[in-house]
C-alpha cells in the first residue's frame, strides 16, 4: 500500500503524496525514529526471552532492560530504581496523579486537593477530573498568565488556601501546544516546603531540553520515548526514592510493585538509544533547531504580518523546537487542509474530538479569546528538521491564510 | 462522505475520473455524545471511522468537518418549528437545500475546491436544445439560466431522476437552485443501488454492505413524536371530526401528519365504522381534524417559495408531472405560478398531501423546479 518516498517519510496513507516531497512541521506529536534506535529495535526483536524469567534467555532480556534503565536513569538526573517503564507518557502522567493522589489520601484522609495547571496536557487534566468525579479529590487549578507560565506566587497562593489538604502538585515541564517552559525547579522547591508530592509531565521537555528528577527535587517525572526518537508504546515515570503511589495496573508487579506487565525489551532498548543520542547531540541540538525556529517565526510573521505568536518569546522560556500562531479571521483545520493539501504536515495542537478540532484549552487559559483559539496552528521542529522545511512553509503560508480567511468570511 | 456505500463509491467514482477528491466527512452534532448511540443515522463514530476507511482504500486524503451549529440552525430547529406551525418537513430536503450544497459548497469553494460530490442517486442531464417554435409546450424549451457564466460556458444541464425508480433522490435535490446544482456532482445517477452496492464490493470497500440510512439522522431510536415531544413540550388539543364534533384529546398537534391512520388515539370508532385519517392540523388552536379516506383527495394545491433549477421561471400555466413528498407517485397537473407561489390543479385527485412537503415539477425525469406546499384542498 505505502511507498516510502526520497525523504524516508511514507506520503500520507490514502492520501495524494506531495510533489515535492512531505514536509513534516509535527515533531511535537511525534518525531521520527532515530536510525540508531530503529537498527537496535529491529535487532532486539528478533531476540528471545522475558526479563522476568529466571534462565538464561530471560536474563540476556533482564540485562538488556537494566543496562537501559541505566542510561535513561544517567540521562535524566535519577538513580535506575527511579526509572518506572510504562507504555508511554499518558500511563505514567495516569500513574502519578491517580496513585500519589490515592497513597496520600490512604496516609491522611484530609489531603483531597489535587492542583495542576490549567495548560496540562489532556493525561494530566483528565486524570484529575476524573479524581474529582469519582474518588472525593477536589481539583484546584493553577492560573497562567498570557505567556502560559506557572508563577511561583501563582502556585503559592492556590496551595495557601488550606497546605494540609493539598495531596499531589503537576506542572508540566514545558507545553505541548505553545511551548513555554516552565520554572520547575522553583515550583518544585516551593512543593517541598509544604511537603507536597510535586510531579511534572517532561514529556515535551526531554528531548529538547535538560531535564533532571535530582536537579529539580521533584517527585516524579513522566518522559516518553516517541517524542525523542524512539518508539511509540513505551515512557517512563522516574520516580523518586521511597515514593510508592498506588498502582493503577495490577499484575506481577514487574516495576517496583508499581506498574505491573511484562516489560517490551526492543521497545526500551530503543528508548534507551535513543535518550543516548539525543543526549550527545543537546546542547548543539537544540541551538541548531531554535535557529530554524526563529526563521520560521520570522517568516511566517513577514507573510502574515498580523500572525500573532502565542506563548513566551523565543529563548529560554520556550521549547525550542515550537512555533505557535493565531491567524486572525482563519479556522485552524482549514489552514491544515490547505497545507496538508501542499504537503505540509502541522496540527492545530489541540485535542480533537471525533476529528473536530476543539477551541485549545491552552490558549483559554492564557487568556485568549474562542476565535483565536480556534485559529490557531503549531509548527514543530525536530531532528530531521531542515532549513527547506522551513522555506517551503514561508513561501505558501501567506496565501493558505489568505485563502482560509475568505473560507472564514 | 457519511460513512455510507453510496458516498462511498461516489468519491471513488470522481477519484477514478481523474478529478481531485478530499473526503469530507460532516460533524452534526452539537452535543458530540448525543447522536452518537443510535445504530443508524449518519452521525455515529462507527460512521465517521466507516468513511474514513472508505477515503483510505480510495487513497483520498480525508477531514471532518464541524457543521454542528449550521445543522441545528437551519435543519433540526427549522423541523421543530415546522412541526409546531402543523406542517410536516423534510430534513433531507432543508439539509441538502442549507448545508450540503450551501454551507459545505460555500467553504469548499472558498477554499479552492470546484465541486460537492455526493452519492445521491440522481443525474444531471444535458438540457435538450430550445426549439424555434416554442409556443406547443412553453417550458420543455427553456434552458437553464447560465449560473457557470457566459465567459465559460453555460452549464445546461438539469436534475433528473435516477435510472434506479426505487432510490432516486431527486425529490430531495429538486429545492437547489441552477447555481447550486452547477456545483454539483452525482456520479451515481446511472446506477442501481445493487450496482452500486457490487461496484463498492469489488473496490474493496467494506461499506458494500452496509444497510440503507432511513430515519431521520437527529432521531437515533427513530421516535419522532418522542423527539419533537422533548422539544416542545406537551401542547394538548381536540381531535374532531370534519363538523367540529370532539372526539378526543391530544398531547400535542405536532405528533400528526395530514394522512395519518395509525396512532390517532381515539378509543370510539367512527358511526360508520371506516376508518379516519387526520385531514388537516391547526397549530394555533392545537385542532386536529380527522375523517375519512375520500375526504383526504386533494385536487388544488397551493405553493409558495419556487425554484426553478430545470427552466426560466415559467411566465404562464403549463402542464408537467408533479411529486407531492418523497417516494410518491408523480401526478400529471396543471401549475399556474404567479409571483412567489405556484396554483397546482391536478387531473386526478390526490390523497394525503401535507403542507410543509415540497411539490416538485418534473418534465418527464427531469425537474423543473420546487416549491413549498402551503394549502391543499379539493376545489
Amino acid at each position: 500500500m505505502s511507498n516510502v518516498d526520497a525523504t524516508g517519510y511514507d506520503p500520507v496513507p490514502g492520501g495524494r503524496p506531495a510533489p515535492g516531497g512531505q514536509v513534516y512541521l509535527d515533531h511535537a506529536a511525534t518525531t521520527p525514529m532515530l536510525p540508531e534506535a530503529l537498527e537496535a529495535m529491529i535487532e532486539e526483536l528478533a531476540q528471545l526471552g522475558n526479563p522476568s524469567s529466571l534462565h538464561n534467555p530471560g536474563r540476556r532480556a533482564r540485562r538488556v532492560v537494566e543496562e537501559s534503565r541505566e542510561l535513561i536513569a544517567e540521562a535524566y538526573g535519577a538513580r535506575p530504581s527511579e526509572v518506572v517503564f510504562t507504555s508511554g507518557g499518558t500511563e505514567a502522567d495516569n500513574l502519578a496523579i491517580k496513585g500519589l493522589y490515592w497513597a496520600r489520601r490512604a496516609a491522611d484522609p484530609a489531603r483531597r486537593r489535587v492542583l495542576a495547571a490549567a495548560t496540562e496536557h489532556h493525561a494530566v487534566l483528565d486524570s484529575v477530573r476524573w479524581l474529582s468525579e469519582h474518588e472525593d479529590a477536589e481539583a484546584g487549578w493553577v492560573p497562567v498568565d498570557a505567556r502560559g507560565v506557572v508563577s511561583v506566587p501563582a502556585l503559592a497562593e492556590v496551595i495557601s488556601a488550606d497546605p494540609a489538604s493539598v495531596a499531589v502538585i503537576s506542572v508540566m515541564w514545558a507545553n505541548n501546544e505553545v511551548g513555554t517552559v516552565q520554572p520547575i525547579a522553583e515550583l518544585a522547591g516551593l512543593a517541598a516546603e509544604h511537603q507536597i508530592p510535586f510531579h511534572s509531565d517532561a514529556v515535551q521537555a526531554a528531548g529538547q531540553l535538560p531535564v533532571s528528577l535530582a536537579g529539580t527535587g521533584a517527585t516524579a517525572l513522566t518522559i516518553t520515548a516517541h517524542k525523542i526518537g524512539g518508539p511509540v508504546g513505551v515512557g517512563a515515570l522516574l520516580l523518586a526514592k521511597g515514593v510508592e503511589p498506588v498502582p493503577v495496573l495490577h499484575g506481577g508487579g514487574q516495576e517496583r510493585d508499581v506498574r505491573s506487565g511484562t516489560l517490551d525489551v526492543p521497545a526500551i532498548r530503543a528508548f534507551a538509544v535513543a535518550v543516548q543520542v539525543a543526549r550527545q547531540r543537546s546542547g548543539d541540538e537544540a541551538k541548531r533547531v531554535a535557529a530554524l525556529r526563529d526563521d520560521l517565526v520570522a517568516q511566517v510573521t513577514a507573510a502574515v504580518p498580523d500572525a500573532i505568536l502565542n506563548g513566551a518569546p523565543p529563548g529560554p522560556g520556550r521549547l525550542p523546537g515550537n512555533a505557535h500562531f493565531s491567524f486572525p479571521g482563519c479556522e485552524g483545520d482549514a489552514l491544515l487542509m490547505l497545507l496538508d493539501a501542499k504537503g505540509i504536515a502541522c496540527s492545530t495542537g489541540s485535542a480533537c474530538t471525533a476529528g473536530v478540532a476543539q477551541p485549545s484549552h491552552v490558549l483559554l487559559a492564557m487568556g485568549a479569546d474562542e476565535a483565536r483559539a480556534r485559529g490557531s496552528l503549531r509548527f514543530s521542529l525536530g531532528h530531521s528538521s531542515v532549513q527547506a522545511d522551513v522555506d517551503a512553509l514561508g513561501a505558501v503560508i501567506g496565501e493558505v491564510v489568505e485563502r482560509a480567511r475568505r473560507a472564514a468570511r | 462522505m457519511s460513512g455510507g456505500v453510496d458516498s462511498a463509491v461516489a468519491a471513488a467514482r470522481a477519484a477514478q475520473a481523474g478529478h481531485e477528491v478530499t473526503g469530507v466527512h460532516l460533524a452534526l452534532s452539537r452535543n458530540p455524545s448525543s447522536y452518537r448511540t443510535g445504530a443508524r443515522g449518519c452521525c455515529t463514530l462507527e460512521d465517521a471511522r466507516d468513511a474514513r476507511r472508505a477515503a483510505d482504500v480510495i487513497g483520498i486524503p480525508f477531514y471532518v468537518w464541524d457543521m454542528a451549529e449550521r445543522f441545528h440552525a437551519d435543519v433540526v430547529q427549522d423541523f421543530v418549528d415546522e412541526y409546531a406551525r402543523g406542517n410536516t418537513p423534510n430534513p433531507c430536503l432543508r439539509c441538502n437545500e442549507k448545508i450540503k450544497f450551501a454551507a459545505v459548497l460555500d467553504r469548499a469553494i472558498a477554499l479552492g475546491f470546484d465541486a460537492v460530490c455526493t452519492g445521491h442517486h440522481a443525474r444531471l442531464e444535458p438540457v435538450p436544445v430550445p426549439a424555434s417554435d416554442a409556443s406547443q409546450a412553453g417550458h420543455r424549451s427553456w434552458p437553464v439560466p447560465g449560473s457557470a457564466g457566459a465567459a465559460g460556458g453555460a452549464r445546461l444541464t438539469r436534475l433528473t431522476r435516477s435510472v434506479d425508480p426505487a432510490k432516486d433522490q431527486s425529490y430531495v435535490l429538486a429545492v437547489l437552485t441552477a447555481e447550486q446544482l452547477s456545483r454539483a456532482m452525482f456520479p451515481l445517477g446511472d446506477s442501481t443501488k445493487d450496482q452500486v452496492r457490487k461496484e463498492a464490493a469489488e473496490r474493496g470497500l467494506g461499506v458494500a454492505d452496509k444497510p440503507d440510512s432511513h430515519d431521520v439522522c437527529f432521531i437515533a431510536d427513530g421516535d419522532t413524536r418522542g423527539f419533537l415531544r422533548q422539544q416542545l413540550g406537551s401542547a394538548p388539543g381536540d381531535i374532531v371530526d370534519a363538523d367540529g364534533g370532539v372526539l378526543g384529546r391530544h398531547d400535542g398537534s405536532y405528533g400528526f401528519t395530514v394522512g395519518q391512520r395509525k396512532g390517532l388515539g381515539l378509543d370510539r370508532p367512527a358511526a360508520d365504522g371506516r376508518p379516519r385519517f387526520v385531514l388537516s392540523i391547526e397549530p394555533v388552536s392545537r385542532t386536529v381534524t380527522v375523517g375519512p379516506a375520500e375526504a383526504l383527495d386533494v385536487l388544488e394545491i397551493e405553493a409558495h417559495r419556487p425554484v426553478w433549477s430545470g427552466c426560466l421561471p415559467p411566465g404562464g400555466p403549463f402542464d408537467c408531472l408533479v411529486q407531492l413528498r418523497a417516494h410518491g407517485e408523480a401526478h400529471p397537473a396543471v401549475c399556474v405560478p404567479g409571483g412567489d407561489a405556484v396554483r397546482i390543479t391536478l387531473r386526478e385527485p390526490a390523497r394525503g398531501i401535507a403542507p410543509g412537503q415540497a411539490a416538485v415539477f418534473y418534465d418527464g425525469d427531469a425537474v423543473l423546479g420546487s416549491a413549498t406546499i402551503s394549502r391543499a384542498g379539493r376545489h
